[in-house]
């Protein structure tokens, strides 16, 4: 993976004593909070309902475990003994005490880590698919593109105050596992005919109030150009972008304004006066970055087909977890597996400082010392030889994170919500944890299949629950949570935005709406193969009314 | 009825201004009964803010129940307590850990 250089070293070195020197003068009185937010959002420190809250940047979701055991030091020096991993691929703490915040910093810095551009008008952590690296059906490794980007934008005097947050995901396989197309920038690494890489490049994809999908405006664009056309597409943004509304002025506003082919012809023209500049990326350069994300050394380990062959046959479990959370390696005699941070009843997403400390000593063993975080709020590893995945399987039953529910109904993306979010409307951990709770049975889950639900507890959309295949929305309605219902979101290859279903549920009610939706999917599916997304987009949503709804209809 | 809240400055975490100070729990904020008293709890929480001790004040609904003063809001109800879904953390951990002894 990436390390820093020299330059990286003391660019974070600095911004650590810059931040701890402005921390300082805040605590002194020496500045007004009103001088000291825009500082403090800049290195990623919130003020939300109960405390401060620090997002630190996992960039593209890789850590090793020397960085995931600083995370748990972290949890368990300064914070109250468990993070939060997000959607963004990154970790917030809840509690930490501002005075804290400085110290935190140098020992993030210690593993090559900061909090820079985890929040405000920025471009924010570049995500990529968590199974980078090592998936099988990947053209190429993401990351490296991913870290080139993230060198650019890093303190880009340009695009420090734009309009809006800005996000860029890419993936390096036709299965987007990134969701590209819900982000102001999405690149999806593909080859051309002739075999050179490059990328389709889509823009303007978002969620929060007005949920858009990505426009593809560029089939090909050759690797060289990454930075050239994503200055071209920022500049056409940080010079029509919308600062007079906050709720237009993300670029999906100005792409769906100004229309497709005038935002395509716009970013071509201002790319054309750029792409033969200093901003071309010389072949040395990418394959220098490419040279930091070589694959580990993979010595084949044919054992593994008779290993888990027999401990197949030892543990059912051990087997229903490998069916469920392990995926197929580029290499035979390797696998990756999914790490569910989503136990029964559980917080979606939360860690604790041991489990942290415990997956890092897994991660250290069995892969290779790498990690990944998955925007679906899971830890990935992801270059486990299959000959070690029952000593892995049986390392996580003890640290209790075995759950075999990888893209199941209890794997779900949540928002903190309002248990501590200060923008949240309604809460939506407990509305997690209650489904949860009432599809705990694995022999269910598996038997309803893939199915993506996702909740946010505010319009904000932080859960993505516009691209579940459930999405639940909480509201405050009348002093009373409210949750609104979409269905038929999904933030794939194939990325749609759900719709919504009909009139809200109560916090008493939420969990049979879901379960009611479900059975109806049960009961109309063509066979098991037919998922749920396949199936609704089949029948479309008079089923789901009808079963949830009929009866009030009849009644009024 | 209103009280006046904050979050401290340094720590951030949750107070309600009480007794001429900010405490950690809501229970036996100040209370303003009428316009009058909310203008000189808002008059107290600028000075605070200006004086770098609290940010983020804020006037909130409250009612009085067994001579405790509780939130009306759910949002502040939590912030009172802490996440409904920890409650091993926030102010309610520590009833729990009084309760425990």
């Amino acid at each position: 993976m990436y390390r820093y250089d020299e330059f990286d070293h003391d660019f974070v070195k600095a911004r650590v004593a810059e931040f701890s020197d402005q921390v300082a003068r805040r605590l002194a009185g020496e500045i007004t909070e009103d001088q000291f937010r825009p500082l403090r959002l800049m290195n990623g420190v919130y003020l939300q309902l109960h405390a401060y809250m620090l997002r630190i940047a996992v960039p593209y979701g890789t850590l090793n475990s020397k960085q995931l055991r600083m995370l748990g030091h972290i949890a368990r020096k300064y914070d109250k003994g468990y993070g939060h991993f997000t959607t963004r691929q990154n970790i917030q703490f809840n509690w930490p005490a501002l005075s804290d915040i400085p110290a935190i910093l140098a020992d993030l810095a210690s593993v090559e880590m900061h909090a820079i551009q985890t929040s405000g008008n920025c471009i924010r952590n570049v995500t990529a698919d968590h199974f980078a690296g090592a998936a099988a059906d990947e053209v190429a490794d993401p990351r490296p593109y991913a870290e080139i980007l993230r060198q650019w934008s890093s303190v880009h005097p340009e695009f420090s105050f734009l309009p809006r947050k800005f996000k860029i995901a890419v993936t390096g396989a036709e299965r987007d596992r990134a969701a590209i197309q819900t982000h102001d920038i999405g690149l999806h690494l593909k080859k051309n005919a002739a075999g050179e890489l490059g990328f389709a490049v889509y823009v303007g994809g978002g969620q929060g109030r007005t949920p858009m999908v990505a426009k593809k405006i560029r089939d090909f664009l050759p690797e060289a150009d990454l930075l050239s056309y994503c200055t071209a597409i920022l500049r056409v943004y940080n010079l029509y972008g919308r600062r007079d509304n906050k709720f237009k002025a993300r670029i999906k506003i100005l792409v769906h304004e100004t229309g497709v082919e005038e935002i395509t012809r716009q970013v071509e023209a201002e790319w054309q006066e750029l792409k033969d500049a200093e901003l071309r990326l010389p072949e040395e350069d990418i394959r220098a970055i490419d040279a930091y994300f070589a694959p580990p050394p993979l010595v084949d380990r044919p054992e593994g087909d008779e290993a888990v062959k027999l401990a197949r046959l030892d543990s059912k479990s051990f087997s229903e977890w490998l069916d469920q959370n392990v995926v197929t390696h580029r290499h035979p005699d390797y696998a990756a597996v999914t790490i569910s941070l989503k136990g029964i009843g559980e917080t979606p997403g939360d860690a604790t400082d041991s489990q942290m400390e415990a997956v890092a000593d897994i991660a250290e063993k069995y892969s290779f010392d790498e990690l990944r975080v998955s925007h679906e709020q899971n830890l990935i590893l992801p270059h486990v030889a299959r000959a070690d995945l029952k000593a892995v399987y049986d390392a996580l039953v003890d640290i209790g994170l075995a759950t075999a529910n990888s893209n199941l109904i209890s794997d779900i993306i949540s928002c903190p919500g309002l248990d501590y979010c200060a923008l949240a409307t309604a809460r939506s951990i407990p509305v997690a944890q209650e489904i949860s709770r009432r599809f705990a049975s694995l022999e269910r889950q598996r038997e309803i299949g893939e199915l993506k639900l996702k909740i946010s507890g505010c319009i904000n959309a932080c859960g993505h629950h516009h691209v579940g295949h459930i999405g639940i929305l909480g509201v405050e309605k009348k002093g009373a949570e409210l949750y609104q219902v979409t269905l038929g979101g999904s933030a794939d290859e194939n990325t749609s935005v759900g719709e919504i279903i009909g009139r809200g549920f109560s916090s008493e009610e939420i969990t049979d709406a879901i379960e009611q939706i479900v059975e109806t999917y049960l009961g109309l599916r063509l066979d098991r193969n037919e998922r749920f997304i396949d199936a609704f987009r089949r029948v479309g949503p008079a089923p789901f009314k009808e079963a949830l709804y009929a009866g009030e209809a009849k009644a009024a | 009825m209103k009280v006046l809240t904050a979050n401290r400055l340094a720590d951030g975490i949750a107070v309600w201004y009480t007794n001429g100070g900010w405490a950690e729990t809501i229970d036996h904020a100040d209370i303003a009964h009428d316009k009058a008293a909310e203008d000189r709890l808002e008059a107290i929480g600028a000075k605070a803010s200006a004086a770098n001790e609290v940010v983020d004040v804020n006037l909130i609904d409250v009612t009085v129940a067994n001579g405790t003063v509780e939130a009306v809001r759910l949002r502040e109800k939590i912030r009172a307590a802490g996440p409904t879904t920890r409650n091993d953390l926030g102010k309610q951990a520590r009833l729990q850990a009084a309760r425990a002894a």
